[in-house]
């Protein structure tokens, strides 16, 4: 113990670069349990994530839905509609009226307007505009404000 | 720091990300071109929605979008199950699946537009 110290603590080898020194620090590190936060509870209630950040999640959130299963669904109405009239109608006069179907439309609406808006946010900051902390954070909170609002208006227009 | 980098060949996920962007402003244009088309033309019937996925220009622009959006989602849902998805037994079924809905998607499109 004492020739370790005299190793780290050396004059002009502050840092203990023998090896010994180092060994037994890296060592020590190993046997200290680390704390983890992965959980998804400690996402939601104790890590407080900057809006910037929830942007950023939700972008993913919806990009991955929008791939699975949204896209497939749309391209299903959009066969039935094209098809004949007779499955335009249906999906107009019939498909359309299920509050079920309302209510997916509705989260569609919602998950390509917030990764639209928050994508072009990205675009932009690709670009340097809005790069400054609050600003970030500022178009942040306007990104999810004009996703909902965008929501609010074609979920009422299709109700 | 010189870092020795050969800049022609292993690209170093820079065309990943050009193509990202590049597909996500054809996707936003056609979206905003489709909403005006939709909310400004005449009432929607099935005359009017038949007609207008007719026309060559929306044959191609609707074609445009489904590649960009299915290169789009590739580089996405890979990204994400990078990330995510353990272990890379799981990762690489995963990216064969999705490959696989993605060029239906694509498929799916031509057949409707082309039918």
């Amino acid at each position: 113990m004492l020739r370790c110290d005299a190793i780290i603590k050396s004059p002009g080898n502050p840092r203990g670069e023998k090896g010994l020194g180092r060994n037994l620090m890296s060592t020590a590190a190993a046997k200290k349990p680390r704390p983890k936060y992965l959980s998804l509870s400690a996402l939601l209630f104790e890590i407080r994530m900057p809006v910037t950040a929830w942007v950023s999640g939700m972008h993913r959130i919806s990009g991955a839905l929008l791939v699975f299963p949204l896209a497939a669904w749309l391209l299903y109405l959009l066969d039935m509609s094209l098809s004949s009239e007779q499955g335009y109608n249906h999906v107009r006069d019939v498909y359309f009226r299920h509050p079920l179907v309302k209510l997916g439309m509705i989260f569609f609406i919602w998950a390509y307007a917030h990764h639209f808006c928050a994508g072009i946010r990205f675009l932009l900051l690709d670009i340097n505009k809005g790069i400054e902390k609050e600003s970030a954070k500022t178009w942040a909170y306007v990104v999810f404000a004009a996703s909902i609002l965008i929501t609010i208006y074609f979920g009422w227009r299709i109700w | 720091m010189v870092v020795n980098r050969v800049v022609v060949g292993a690209h170093y996920g820079l065309g990943n990300f050009i193509a990202q962007r590049v597909t996500a402003l054809i996707m936003a244009v056609y979206s905003v071109i489709m909403l005006v088309v939709v909310m400004g033309g005449r009432p929607l019937s099935y005359a009017v929605w038949r007609d207008l996925f007719t026309q060559g220009w929306m044959r191609v622009a609707t074609l445009l979008f489904a590649i960009s959006l299915a290169w789009h989602a590739w580089i996405g849902i890979k990204e994400i199950l990078i990330d995510y998805a353990r272990p890379d037994s799981l990762r690489f079924a995963l990216h064969v699946v999705f490959a696989l809905v993605i060029a239906a998607y694509l498929g799916w499109t031509i057949q409707i537009l082309w039918r």
